[in-house]
């Protein structure tokens, strides 16, 4: 399998940092909040390779960072240091030095992301195939009537009812937003797709088709995706490897399975024998 | 003839941090799989035969001693120091593993399930679909439960999918653990055959049995685990 992604020594600090922010927090001072300067260490070193069609997941409580590694990684906030390389066919880019125009196209082009909140991924003023259009659009693709019917196709293929593609995704239930928001990450087919707590909050039935449609998506597109989710059940379907962060940093990983079966840190061990 | 699997000096503890102890499972077990046979562990309860395959399939980390497998083009792999993309390589052409349990996608039809790993190798869905059907049959599984999730199943119903899933696509290298223990006589007797027949195909196989009788019917090897002797907590 192919290397897609190469994150190493991910780091962002929130204030103003001093030389004593990493001895101050992480796992082992139990706090993200130093206290000698009062900055706040959202991710700290955060290192992690990524292969094609592979998921990866990242699992923590609040607070753990793990947001900000792929908000950092989809260019929703900066990092402090840390490097990334994104393998493009036979392009090597080093996500973190390039300017804001080449980044938005990346965003727009190459990447997809989910989010939590539908609020952030969606444009709730136009309509649910207009969302998708504007993926489209900014993505070379002009012509009316292929983006509609592509809009359609991406609707249909996520579960969403063709003859409501016109409705704005406000008027949908929590699960369909999800799924127009998945659309849409994947109207271009970026080989990289992030999703951030994508089921938290759904009912459990709706989990579980969205659930369903990642791994097939998986399947067909042959899609490397990063899932951050705080519930091991998901990380246990999806994930074929997995990292555990606390206090911003990586506190272990493994191959998911034995994370879950065999967990070597403490913290870990705590996290499995507490799960339902 | 070279082993296709060779064990030695394998031992793992559990460190359990928030009770501040160590749990012996197993030490210097010492095993050895060759292609076409089956070697069968054996030993009380607690002994740690499962623990063994799951330090071969690397669910559990060994603490300490080789597991050296030798792949198609005789290349040897460490199993306990591997890297992960080498085990989930392995896991997805070389190594099947079937445990007691079904562990799988709920909502996912028996035959779905069956054929996954062929689907994972590339067989395409109709070809994949006929040998699933087949298989299910073979293992006396009743059609009318094929198109169903095993979620509500009996728990020899769910035993046979399992097995079915894990003999599909022939893994050169397969650990067994408990595979008949909810059987009646006659789903374990075609088992038995099934197993008869993936070992004159080559493959070899690690198992561990609930019933005696299957060992001597089956076995080529027999390796005995002794309960594990209780470890001395690191000094700090």
């Amino acid at each position: 399998m192919k290397k897609i992604l190469e994150v190493r020594g991910l780091t962002r600090i929130h204030g103003p940092g001093c030389p004593l922010c990493f001895e101050n927090t992480g796992a082992e001072a139990e706090t993200n909040v130093c206290s000698s300067c009062g900055s706040v260490v959202a991710a700290r070193d955060v290192s992690l390779d990524l292969h094609q069609g592979e998921i990866l997941g990242i699992v923590g409580e609040s607070g753990s960072g793990k947001s900000t590694v792929v908000k950092t990684l989809f260019f929703d906030a900066e990092p402090s240091t840390g490097e990334a390389r994104f393998f493009d066919g036979d392009k090597q880019l080093d996500l973190f030095s390039l300017n804001s125009a080449r980044q938005r196209w990346l965003r727009n082009h190459r990447f997809g992301m989910v989010y939590q909140n539908p609020n952030l991924g969606l444009n709730f003023n136009v309509s649910a195939g207009g969302n998708i259009a504007e993926r489209l659009l900014m993505s070379d693709v002009a012509n009316y009537a292929s983006i509609r019917q592509r809009a359609r196709d991406l609707l249909t293929r996520t579960e969403v009812l063709g003859e409501r593609m016109d409705e704005s995704p406000r008027r949908f239930s929590g699960g369909m937003q999800q799924r127009v928001q998945i659309a849409k990450a994947l109207a271009t087919r970026p080989p990289l797709l992030l999703l951030d707590e994508v089921t938290t909050g759904l009912d459990l039935s709706v989990q579980a088709r969205i659930l369903d449609l990642i791994l097939e998506i998986q399947h067909e597109l042959n899609t490397a995706m990063i899932v951050v989710t705080h519930d091991l059940g998901v990380i246990r379907l999806l994930a074929g490897r997995t990292l555990v962060m606390k206090y911003g940093q990586v506190i272990e990983s493994g191959l998911t399975d034995q994370v879950l079966e065999d967990p070597q840190h403490a913290y870990t061990q705590r996290l499995v024998a507490s799960a339902l | 003839m070279k082993p296709l699997l060779d064990i030695d000096g394998l031992s793992k503890h559990f460190q359990l941090h928030e009770q501040q102890k160590l749990i012996p499972s197993c030490s210097a077990v010492k095993v050895s799989v060759y292609p076409g046979q089956l070697t069968a562990l054996t030993g009380p309860t607690g002994s740690g035969k499962s623990s063994v395959l799951k330090c071969i399939f690397r669910t559990y980390l060994p603490t300490s001693g080789r597991i050296l497998y030798r792949d198609q083009e005789g290349k040897v792999t460490d199993l306990a120091q591997a890297s992960e993309y080498r085990i989930l390589q392995l896991r997805r052409r070389d190594i099947g593993f079937v445990t007691q349990f079904l562990h799988c996608l709920p909502r996912k039809s028996a035959l779905d399930i069956t054929i996954e790993p062929l689907l994972a190798r590339g067989v395409s869905e109709s070809e994949a679909q006929s040998r699933g059907r087949d298989l299910l049959a073979q293992l006396q599984v009743p059609e009318r439960l094929w198109g169903l999730p095993p979620a509500t199943f009996s728990g020899g119903e769910k035993q046979r999918i399992n097995l079915a899933r894990g003999l599909i696509a022939r893994p050169r290298l397969l650990l067994l653990d408990e595979p008949t223990s909810s059987l009646d006589s006659g789903t374990t007797e075609s088992v038995a055959e099934l197993i008869e027949t993936i070992k004159q195909e080559g493959v070899g196989i690690l198992a561990i049995f609930h019933h005696p009788e299957l060992v001597r019917r089956l076995a080529d090897q027999t390796v005995r685990l002794k309960a594990p002797a209780p470890v001395m907590p690191e000094p700090c």
